[in-house]
């Protein structure tokens, strides 16, 4: 309630500044620190570039939260203009249709010229509609990577040019290196749902949920218990207890990266945005990247990963001036310039084509090794039903469940088959429930 | 007798001087509680787009959810040993400061600074201790034979949660008992000191007897305190985990309604909420306040 109140004082306090002569639009944004400036760093020179418009961007702390404050703002009507939201909302922004301007209408409707196929394919491919129709402006999407410690493989003899290709080298690399002492753990890995569940299932082609993981509409039910799930889960189980592998927390796991920072674990795996913080805290080693491992006895070629991170959604219920600003500032954060200077500096994927080529172009790729890992993981193959992504309602909490169960794994309450299992049958509520409020 | 009573003549005045009171009420509490009542018989979209009336679903749901009843028990864990802790230590320490004839005033400026302390920050500081990897605590307790890890511990998690939820508490404990016993008459103490009764028996005898107003206050403002103000504690130091160990009843209302945008069940969580707090008072004023002694 207080928040909801403060909200609105907040939107109020903006509102009451637009009688300037440039129409404002806002953008509220989950990008704390070191992202946040460079993205306010965007908003300013796209209002240098052109005198009617002003972006004016707003920090609402973390991805739910952000989300959450857009829908209570939508509800009190002092909504932004723009959102960013988190692909685990992608469900529930799809589902509110009298909320939301579609962006492929809204370009047309501005008479911005818009080409999907200038896009990266995988990312198209999550936010379009059933008709192909993109709904929401990518604009910082993600894919998780190996990160590795140089020092620490050199220590225990292993080659530290070389990342782990397989769980099974995963496996042996992280005996050696615990055995040897160089390090205490072998690896930790952030996001448990999302790399080592929605991301595994992807790369081992398997599927997350029926009609194509979701992207069929609702009425689909989840099926991550199957066979490579539970020998994975029940590996990590394993690992654990021999020490090989150490859990980083809940959601976004924030402690495998002080482990990883702190040199406790010689590996982790977390999102490709994570290069920036994992390159200025590397400070006494030198820190090498990877794809992430996959079981060799169960795909020859492994699949494309999916995608994570977020993007931008425009709000219905403003005036059509403003509508007109965002069309323009899209175009603008589209350019290839302005994508591959976020990419670079972020860690985010380019998500236009041309961001890519203009990279490569510069250079970029050659002079920072490891920095098109996580864009080549992605573009690998051809995205099958599986490695499309992962597209739910409910989201949110059914990752808060997958979440609860591989802790009772951990734990020792249940095996793996047992705690996915569990997790499925009340992942599958949520999506009756979510079918029945939409 | 009747000197101190005043008589309106006026009907409306009364009225109109509790007005204020009324309205704050009304706007502040009623209507938000009956808001909540409406939305938890419905079932509603995140944005507010469409509405539909479901009846007791969601509180059916709610009982048959597993879940939600073993929060329930966790939540009677976490509030009986949070007021208990807290009210034996803010008792404690206002004994000992009590009987200081100098610096006590010093003392007690240390002791009052956790409440000053927002609930967020107490379980942030709270999860720096104890944080398995770089927190000082474990460091200590590794020492002593015990593995402290309470991202998936659960009891651990709970201990963690009821000492970072009753630190907060103590202090507000300390200052009503402290008040409460520099009131303790002078003379009886000195008559039962005469009688060579000692400090102990002075205390269990005397003191604490006259206490009970006092702790009748306190353990009523403990129990709502544990059920409504925790959840920011919960939040920073343990986010519920591991597999729901600490979710107590309040959090989830938090978790499913805020995170989650479930707002219906969420609603109907906080309307139960509501009357077991209810329930909870309406016993200690009926049963509990018969032993006080005004």
């Amino acid at each position: 309630m207080l928040k909801k109140l403060t909200f609105a004082a907040a939107a109020l306090a903006l509102s009451a500044t637009t009688s300037l002569a440039a129409t404002e639009v806002t953008w509220w944004h989950a990008m704390g620190g070191e992202l946040g400036k460079k993205l306010e760093e965007i908003a300013a020179k796209f209002n240098e570039s052109q005198a009617d418009y002003k972006v004016v961007p707003v920090y609402k702390g973390s991805y739910p939260e952000t989300l959450t404050a857009a829908i209570a703002a939508f509800r009190a009507n002092q909504q932004p203009a723009i959102v960013q939201v988190f692909e685990v909302g992608t469900g529930t922004m799809m589902a509110a249709k009298g909320a939301v301007y579609p962006v492929y209408k809204l370009m047309a409707d501005q008479g911005e010229s818009f080409d999907k196929s200038a896009y990266l394919a995988p990312v198209v491919g999550y936010y379009s509609d059933t008709e192909g129709n993109i709904l929401s402006l990518p604009f910082n999407s993600s894919t998780p990577i190996l990160y590795y410690n140089k020092d620490v493989f050199k220590k225990a003899g292993l080659d530290p040019e070389v990342s782990p290709k397989t769980w099974e080298e995963v496996e042996q690399f992280s005996k050696k290196i615990v055995s040897s002492g160089a390090a205490k753990c072998g690896f930790t890995s952030a996001w448990i749902t999302w790399v080592q569940t929605e991301n595994l299932s992807a790369l081992h082609d398997q599927p997350f949920g029926t009609l194509d993981n979701g992207f069929g509409g609702l009425k689909t039910e989840f099926t991550f218990n199957g066979k490579v799930q539970v020998k994975h889960w029940g590996n990590l189980k394993k690992w654990q207890d021999e020490g090989l592998f150490k859990y980083g927390g809940p959601v976004g796991g924030d402690q495998a990266a002080t482990m990883f920072y702190a040199q406790e674990c010689a590996m982790t795996m977390n999102s490709s945005a994570g290069r920036a913080g994992v390159i200025n805290n590397a400070k006494d080693f030198t820190p090498g990247f990877g794809p992430l491992p996959y079981y060799a006895d169960e795909i020859k070629e492994p699949k494309n990963s999916i995608i994570g991170g977020a993007t931008l959604w425009v709000l219905n219920g403003k005036d059509k001036d403003v509508y007109k600003g965002v069309a323009k500032f899209f175009s603008y954060l589209s350019k290839p310039d302005v994508q591959a200077d976020w990419h670079q500096f972020t860690g985010y994927l380019p998500i236009t084509n041309a961001a890519y080529e203009l990279g490569k172009t510069q250079g970029y790729y050659a002079k920072n090794p490891g920095s098109d890992i996580a864009i080549e993981q992605i573009t690998r193959g051809t995205p099958s039903a599986n490695s499309k992504g992962v597209r739910f309602g409910n989201f949110t909490q059914v990752r808060t469940i997958v979440d609860e169960e591989f802790q009772g794994l951990l734990a020792g309450n249940k095996d793996a088959k047992q705690a996915l299992d569990s997790a499925v049958s009340r992942g599958n509520k949520l999506l009756r429930e979510f079918e029945a409020a939409n | 007798m009747n000197t101190k009573k005043t008589t309106f003549n006026n009907r409306l005045l009364p009225y109109l001087l509790l007005a204020p009171q009324l309205f704050i009420t009304l706007v502040f509490f009623i209507w938000p509680a009956g808001q909540a009542v409406k939305s938890s018989f419905e079932r509603e979209d995140p944005f507010g787009l469409s509405t539909v009336f479901v009846g007791l679903l969601h509180y059916q749901r709610l009982f048959e959810d597993p879940n939600y009843l073993s929060a329930l028990s966790r939540t009677a864990v976490f509030a009986v040993s949070v007021t208990a802790l807290s009210m034996i230590l803010g008792l404690a320490f206002a004994a000992a400061v009590d009987r200081l004839m100098r610096s006590g005033k010093i003392y007690t400026t240390l002791l009052v600074w956790p409440y000053a302390v927002a609930p967020v920050v107490a379980g942030v500081l709270w999860w720096f201790l104890f944080n398995s990897t770089t927190g000082l605590m474990p460091f200590f307790l590794e020492k002593i034979g015990i593995h402290w890890d309470h991202d998936l511990n659960g009891t651990q998690a709970m201990i963690l949660i009821i000492i970072a939820a009753a630190w907060k508490q103590v202090s507000y404990n300390f200052l009503f008992f402290l008040a409460g016993l520099q009131s303790v008459p002078q003379s009886l103490m000195e008559a039962a000191a005469i009688d060579g009764s000692g400090p102990v028996k002075r205390f269990f005898t005397i003191s604490l007897p006259l206490l009970s107003p006092t702790t009748f206050f306190l353990f009523i403002i403990n129990v709502n305190y544990t059920m409504f103000d925790t959840f920011p504690i919960v939040d920073a130091t343990t986010v519920g985990g591991p597999a729901q160990a600490t979710t107590t009843l309040v959090y989830k209302v938090y978790q499913d309604g805020y995170l989650g945008l479930n707002l219906g069940s969420s609603s109907a969580q906080s309307v139960l909420l509501m009357m077991i707090v209810m329930v909870l008072t309406f016993v200690q004023f009926r049963y509990v306040e018969r032993r006080v002694q005004y």
